[in-house]
């Protein structure tokens, strides 16, 4: 006879579940890299091509595209579930901050990807300086973290509120910001010589507090949908 | 665990390992099953499973539910009938605990309707509603399987629940590329595989194949005949009556 699985257990065969659906549809892989790197293409025939100006804008670009891309990668991939399959889930016992969780380490490790990837196409197209580079081992699973819990948490309000969908762009902003400066005023430091430590610091506060306020906003927010 | 008899299968089952006399020579994914001679501990009780008293559903100014009293006792199974949008799937989502009644009291299990002791008695619950709950990308296989981890339940019983089902030839295809009746098929495969107290099956006959009439009926047996007890709503009293201990209609949001 097996026993009731540990919250861990749980989360792990959460995040296992979505990785593998990503796996196998690529929405990331697919459509959401694509489209990211399409658009810091695009942004330079905006801005022109002065060299200076696009080193100068790269690395703020490349953030602002990881932000929007991967809150809405996130935000879909909660809202898209189906009442059928929600209703499974509650009745499998699944901790709903195990949900969370799970869904959270699943986004996270997507997000690094797209990151990652379209990092490489920032720097190619933009000239970022990569001086200061280890630093960025820091910035990348933060901001990816973040994003995760950004999108799964108002992915869950979505699916819980009659207005839920046209409240994201509002919930999403304001939390985003703090993320948002973070990583680009991170870098900027890194260019400039300065210290980190403090945007850094920022960063750890927002992935903690969305944490805290995911898990435990979980239950009442699966009870509501 | 009980030693098997005969030509009875040992099953690592949910969280009743068991042993279970099961004919699957399948053709095809037809399915053929004797009812199932069961050797495992009951739930043993005799406080009703289900019993709610006074309950009633509204969603917004419309009344789905009103003034319904229902008591199920272990090893029972009743059927609900009722024209669609009688309250039917509202009335088993409440008697599921996924959604709170309007007014009334309530307990399922032993647990509180409105209480926060609902939680922990859901994955004692199995519910197979109107349109499967699986995942289309992940193959039948990896629906069962990620269900019966996120449980706490051994994945090694996966391959013979499918196999119960008359789906072992296809357990390596997507859902997305399978037949409404074989998604409905994997969820029966889940409660053989979970071994619910109560069970919970809305119009159980959609989507399936006459040859799967059978399937219905066993796992329904299955449950009751360990003390659990089964509820399903239908509107096609033909097919259900022959399932159930008793019946009841549901009409103008109230059980007659």
């Amino acid at each position: 006879m097996s026993g009731r699985p540990s919250f861990w257990s749980q989360a792990l065969a959460i995040a296992r579940r979505d990785l593998e659906r990503e796996r196998r549809a690529g929405e990331v892989v697919w459509i959401t890299i694509p489209f990211g790197a399409v658009a810091l293409l695009l942004i330079p025939l905006a801005v022109g091509t002065n060299e200076n100006l696009l080193r100068d804008i790269g690395s703020g670009m490349f953030w602002v595209v990881v932000l929007l891309f991967g809150v809405l990668t996130a935000v879909r991939r909660t809202s898209t579930e189906t009442p059928a399959q929600r209703d499974a889930v509650a009745l499998l016992g699944i901790d709903p901050a195990a949900e969370f969780t799970g869904k959270v380490m699943a986004g996270t490790v997507m997000l690094i990807g797209f990151e990652l990837l379209v990092g490489a196409v920032a720097v190619a197209l933009y000239d970022i300086d990569l001086s200061g580079w280890p630093w960025l081992l820091l910035v990348i699973p933060l901001a990816a973290g973040g994003l995760a819990e950004l999108g799964t948490l108002s992915g869950s309000i979505a699916t819980s509120l009659t207005a839920g969908p046209a409240l994201i762009p509002f919930l999403v902003a304001p939390l985003a910001i703090p993320l948002l400066l973070g990583a680009t005023q991170g870098a900027e430091a890194i260019r400039q010589g300065d210290g980190i430590l403090s945007w850094m610091l920022l960063m750890a506060i927002v992935v903690l507090a969305l944490a805290v306020a995911g898990v435990l906003t979980a239950r009442p927010l699966q009870e509501t949908r | 665990m009980v030693g098997c008899r005969g030509s009875d299968l040992f099953i690592p089952f949910g969280h009743h390992n068991r042993c279970t006399h099961l004919q699957i020579p399948l053709a095809g994914i037809g399915w053929e099953a004797r009812r199932a001679t069961v050797h495992f501990a009951s739930v043993s009780s005799t406080t009703p499973l289900v019993e709610l008293h006074g309950i009633a559903a509204r969603i917004g100014a419309t009344t789905i539910l009103r003034d319904v009293d229902l008591t199920v006792g272990p090893g029972e199974s009743i059927g609900l009938f009722g024209a669609n949008g009688a309250g039917k799937t509202t009335l088993l989502r409440i008697v599921a605990t996924l959604l709170r009644p309007s007014a009334g009291r309530g307990r399922v299990l032993g647990a509180d309707l409105a209480g926060p002791d609902r939680y922990d008695i859901r994955h004692r619950i199995g519910l197979i509603g109107h349109v499967p709950g699986l995942y289309p990308e992940l193959t039948l296989e990896e629906n069962l399987a990620f269900a019966a981890r996120a449980a706490g339940i051994d994945p090694a019983g996966v391959a013979a629940s499918l196999k119960a089902v008359g789906l072992a030839n296809a357990a390596s295809r997507r859902a997305g590329e399978s037949s409404h009746g074989m998604q409905r098929r994997v969820e029966f495969a889940r409660e053989l595989l979970f071994e619910p107290d109560l069970l919970l099956l809305d119009e159980p006959h959609t989507a399936l194949d006459p040859a799967a009439v059978e399937l219905v009926a066993h796992v329904v047996d299955e449950v009751r005949n360990r003390g659990g007890a089964a509820v399903v709503v239908s509107h096609d009293v033909g097919r259900v009556a022959p399932l159930v201990s008793t019946t009841a209609e549901i009409a103008g949001g109230t059980l007659r």
